[in-house]
C-alpha cells in the first residue's frame, strides 16, 4: 500500500526536481495533490511510498523515471478554445499581417495536450475556406514529453474532446476511433508544428512571430526562471507581436520587457526594454 | 433566471442534471419521455432542452419533429444527451435541429461547457 504521509524531504528533492527541469515550483498547499498525481506512476513501477521513488529517481537506474515524474508533476489542464474571445483577437492581429502581406506566425508555448494549438488551427482552415486567407505558420511547444507526444497524436477521450469544442466542429476535423477516441484529423494537424521545449532553458523556435500564446504556464515557475521564460519569449516575437497571458495572469511586476496592450486583458506587447530601439 | 428542462426516462440522470444545473443557476423542470417534454413546452418554452435521443413513449428525434409542428412562440436551444456517440447519430441530430451535442457519461464540466456554447451561462 502507497502510504499517504510523505517525507518533508522527499518533497524537497521532489521539488528541487520539478524547479531544476521545468521553473516550477510545489506550493506548499498543494503537497497532498504530489500524492495523489504520482500515485498511478508508483503503482506502475510497484513502488510503494514517496521516499522509495525518490530513491529510484535519484539512484538513475531507470533513466526515465525523472521524466515521468516530472510529467505526472506539472498540471496539464487545458480544453479547447479556452477563454473564447481570446481568439477572436489573434484573428485580428492575423488580419492586419495579412493586410501587410505577410503570412502570420503564432506560437503556442506550453501547449499541453495540444487543445490550444487545435483551436487555432481549426479556426484558420475554416477561415482559409471561406476567405481563401492563408494558413498561419503554428508552433506549439511543451516541456512535457508526453503532453508533446499525446499533442501529435492528436487523440482525445470522450470528457476532452466535449470540453470547449463545438459539436460541429468535433464532427468537421474529429474521427470516432473504437473506445471512445477521437481523433484530430491529419489535414487539420499536419498545420501544427509541434516540439519539446522547456521556456525556462531552452531557445525559443526559430524566426519572430505575430503571436505568442503562453496561458497558464508561469502561474507557479520561480521569479528566476519566469525572468528568463519572458526575456526568451520576448526574443521570439516581431517588435508588433502579441504575447497573450492566461485570464487570471499579468506581467505586471513580474518583467519590465512587456507593457499592457491595447488590445485587451490579458494581452501584451513589448515595451521599449523588451524591444530597444537600434542605437545610432 | 434561463430555465432547462430535462428530458430523460431515467430519474437517476435527471436527479444529476438537475443538481449540476441547479448549481450553474438555472432553473429545472423535468420530463420522462417525449410527450412530456412536448407538453411541458406547450406551457412554458424552456430556454434550453437537454434531450435524451432513446425513450419510451416518444423518442428525442420524434419530440424534435413534434415540437417544430407546435409552433412555439420562440425556439429552445436543443442540446441531444445520449449515450448514443457515433459520428452517424450526431449528424442526424444536427440535421434534425440540436444545436449541440453531449455524449453520456458526461459530468459538470461536460454540461457546463455545453450550456456555455449555447449561451445558457
Ligand atoms: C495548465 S497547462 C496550460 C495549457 C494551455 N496553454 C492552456 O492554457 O490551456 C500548462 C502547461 O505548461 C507546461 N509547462 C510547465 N512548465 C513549462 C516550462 N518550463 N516550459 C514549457 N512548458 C511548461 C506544462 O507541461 C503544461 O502542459
Amino acid at each position: 500500500m502507497v502510504q499517504s504521509a510523505s517525507s518533508g524531504q522527499s518533497l524537497a528533492v521532489l521539488s528541487a526536481l520539478l524547479e531544476a527541469r521545468t521553473g516550477q515550483q510545489i506550493a506548499s498547499h498543494r503537497s497532498t495533490r504530489v500524492d495523489t498525481v504520482l500515485l498511478p506512476l508508483m503503482r506502475e513501477r510497484r513502488i510503494e511510498t514517496l521516499d522509495q521513488l525518490v530513491y529510484a529517481v535519484l539512484d538513475g537506474r531507470d533513466p526515465h523515471l525523472a521524466g515521468r515524474v516530472i510529467d505526472a508533476l506539472v498540471n496539464g489542464e487545458t480544453s479547447f478554445f479556452r477563454d473564447r474571445h481570446v481568439f477572436d483577437n489573434i484573428v485580428e492581429v492575423v488580419t492586419e499581417v495579412e493586410r501587410a502581406g505577410r503570412r502570420a506566425r503564432i506560437w503556442s508555448a506550453g501547449c499541453s495536450t495540444g487543445q490550444e494549438p487545435l483551436s487555432l488551427a481549426m479556426i484558420f482552415a475554416e477561415r482559409q475556406e471561406t476567405h481563401g486567407t492563408p494558413m498561419p505558420e503554428i508552433v506549439a511547444t511543451d516541456v512535457s514529453e508526453a503532453a508533446i507526444a499525446r499533442a501529435r497524436s492528436g487523440s482525445y477521450t470522450q470528457f476532452e474532446v466535449q470540453r470547449g469544442l463545438p459539436i460541429r466542429q468535433m464532427v468537421r476535423w474529429f474521427e470516432g476511433r473504437p473506445g471512445n477516441e477521437w481523433v484530430a484529423r491529419p489535414e487539420l494537424l499536419r498545420h501544427i508544428a509541434f516540439r519539446q521545449m522547456n521556456l525556462t532553458i531552452d531557445p525559443a523556435p526559430g524566426g519572430s512571430f505575430d503571436v505568442v500564446l503562453c496561458r497558464n504556464v508561469m502561474l507557479y515557475f520561480a521569479p528566476e526562471p519566469k525572468k528568463r521564460a519572458f526575456h526568451t519569449i520576448a526574443g521570439a516575437m516581431r517588435p508588433t507581436g502579441l504575447l497573450i497571458l492566461g485570464a487570471g495572469e499579468t506581467v505586471m511586476g513580474q518583467t519590465d520587457l512587456f507593457q499592457l496592450a491595447s488590445a485587451g486583458r490579458g494581452m501584451y506587447q513589448k515595451s521599449d526594454m523588451g524591444d530597444p530601439a537600434p542605437r545610432a | 433566471m434561463k430555465t432547462c428542462l430535462v428530458v430523460d426516462d431515467s430519474k437517476v440522470i435527471r436527479k444529476v442534471a438537475r443538481h449540476i444545473l441547479e448549481t450553474l443557476d438555472l432553473q429545472v423542470r423535468e420530463a420522462g419521455d417525449g410527450r412530456e417534454a412536448l407538453e411541458a413546452c406547450l406551457e412554458a418554452v424552456p430556454d434550453v432542452i437537454l434531450l435524451d435521443w432513446n425513450m419510451p413513449v416518444m423518442s428525442g428525434m420524434d419530440f424534435l419533429r413534434a415540437l417544430r409542428d407546435a409552433n412555439l412562440p420562440r425556439r429552445p436551444r436543443i442540446v441531444f444527451c445520449t449515450t448514443e456517440n457515433g459520428m452517424a447519430h450526431i449528424r442526424a441530430a444536427i440535421d434534425a435541429g440540436a444545436d449541440e451535442y453531449i455524449m453520456k457519461p458526461f459530468d459538470r464540466d461536460t454540461l457546463e461547457s455545453k450550456l456555455q456554447l449555447v449561451g445558457m451561462i
